[in-house]
């Protein structure tokens, strides 16, 4: 059905607005036989994963500070607040200019980009962490561990999962921002060279490919974990 | 195991900042194996009695004293059960031994068929069961229950009070349970205390000297008599 009005609209477009789905297609098959296209896809989805992986564990271990200590969450909030609300791009320009033009100072920036939401998420899940199973868990006095693993993670899991699936998005998102402005590899890199040639054939034959890899992972990881989670909640809410 | 209580003054502070003194001198000590049931009108402080024993409550005036090591099994008013986590996995996560132990006190509780069910699929009855079930599961040698047999059938709770006993008994578990249940603290205890009304002072200390199981219905009746009459005059 998409692709029908895709193929429509490019009919009616001017050439060079809106390629005919065969022609992305072919492009995509080029860059595939060279091998460009997996090289390019392969770093971009690494820089989404370091990014990514770093965001959710400083995120969520300062969200958990935040949560659990008033002082830490009067010290961070501010810097919270300015995270937040800075736009993405100076971050990166900034990131850029004092870090260099190297991989720490892009995946940083993503990072930054990421983190205040992931520890915004979690600090409210730690403030409604449940009282009373955590009286429960001292009067049976359960080893710090059992604790984590079965009393304070399971409460955190919706939170965490929620910041992921915005995160994923948002990191996706950034990661090509950043390929864009200072790096010469990458998903990101490429679209800004077709921008640069107004090829839009070559920029949905990158964007594309990489939107199905989202939707794969997508569907094949964060759907079956989120699943997973709460699998034990009675099916209709109750 | 031996407790020692002696509160000199317990308050509370609401969100207004007002302080409200709910325990004032409060001091008895139960022997090893000795089951204690703790009678008073409600508001009297008895949950907060239980919680300053657990430990959960540490701003009081006065002591406790446990001997160390302790298991301390307790009941609290509602279930407070792990959600996610079955029946059977509550059990073991508290440190229910060996899965015969498990077994057998899934079957003293009637428990069997649900050792695979989530709480969230169990009646509050047979919810608070597992909660019990799980005080028992630790091999406590504290049991702390606050009225863990309200709002079950009489059948069921007299079965379970049946059970209870053959447990402390076996354990020697000391025993302290909170009850509004007259009947209910002479079938169970050798011993009961009376709270006064808040804040909740220690108005009465009876012992029950008859061997459990042969107190007769007219001796009963008497105990009854005598709890009933130091509940209405607490300044005797």
């Amino acid at each position: 059905m998409l692709v029908l009005l895709w193929q429509l609209g490019s009919r009616i477009a001017a050439t060079g607005t809106l390629p005919a789905p065969l022609a992305v297609l072919s492009v995509v098959g080029a860059e595939a036989r060279t091998g460009v296209l997996f090289v390019n896809l392969a770093i971009t989805l690494a820089r989404v994963a370091a990014s990514f992986v770093l965001a959710m564990v400083l995120g969520t271990a300062l969200g958990v500070a935040m949560g659990r200590n008033k002082t830490v969450d009067r010290l961070c909030d501010p810097l919270l607040i300015v995270l937040l609300n800075l736009p993405a791009l100076v971050v990166i320009v900034l990131a850029y200019i004092w870090v260099g033009l190297n991989e720490a100072a892009a995946i940083a920036a993503v990072v930054l980009n990421k983190l205040p939401n992931t520890a915004v998420t979690l600090r409210e899940g730690t403030r409604a962490l449940d009282k009373n199973l955590d009286e429960m868990a001292r009067v049976f006095s359960l080893p710090f561990g059992t604790k984590v693993r079965h009393v304070v993670l399971p409460q955190l899991a919706p939170y965490f999962a929620a910041a992921m699936r915005s995160g994923l998005s948002l990191v996706w998102k950034i990661v090509l921002v950043v390929e864009l402005l200072g790096r010469s590899n990458g998903v990101g890199f490429e679209i800004g060279i077709a921008f640069q040639l107004f090829d839009v054939t070559r920029l949905l034959a990158y964007a594309l490919p990489f939107v199905g890899l989202m939707l794969v992972i997508e569907t094949l990881i964060v759907q079956p974990v989120e699943q997973h989670v709460s699998r034990w909640r009675p099916p209709h809410g109750a | 195991m031996e407790l020692k209580i002696s509160i000199a003054r317990k308050a509370l502070r609401n969100a207004s900042g007002q302080t409200r003194v709910v325990l004032h001198d409060v001091v008895f000590s139960l022997r090893q194996g000795e089951i204690c049931a703790l009678l008073g009108p409600s508001g009297c402080g008895k949950t907060t009695l239980l919680r300053i024993i657990s430990g959960l409550d540490s701003d009081f005036e006065g002591r406790v004293l446990l001997p160390s090591p302790h298991k301390i099994g307790m009941v609290f008013q509602e279930p407070r059960l792990l959600p996610w986590r079955s029946v059977a996995e509550n059990l073991r996560l508290v440190g229910a031994s060996s899965e015969n132990d498990l077994a057998d006190i899934a079957a003293a509780l009637h428990l069997s068929k649900h050792l695979d069910h989530f709480p969230g699929e169990l009646s509050l009855g047979l919810a608070r069961r597992v909660a019990i079930a799980r005080a028992f599961a630790v091999k406590p040698d504290l049991l702390l229950l606050d009225e863990p047999f309200v709002s079950l059938d009489a059948a069921l709770a007299a079965c379970l009070g049946r059970e209870l006993l053959a447990l402390v008994l076996k354990r020697k578990a000391t025993t302290l349970i909170v009850t509004h249940d007259v009947d209910e603290a002479i079938s169970l205890a050798g011993r009961v205390i009376i709270l006064s009304a808040a804040p909740g002072r220690l108005i009465a200390d009876l012992t029950i000297e008859t061997p459990r199981g042969a107190l007769t219905a007219a001796r009963a009746a008497k105990m009854k008599d005598a709890i009933l009459s130091a509940m209405a005059n607490p300044s005797s």
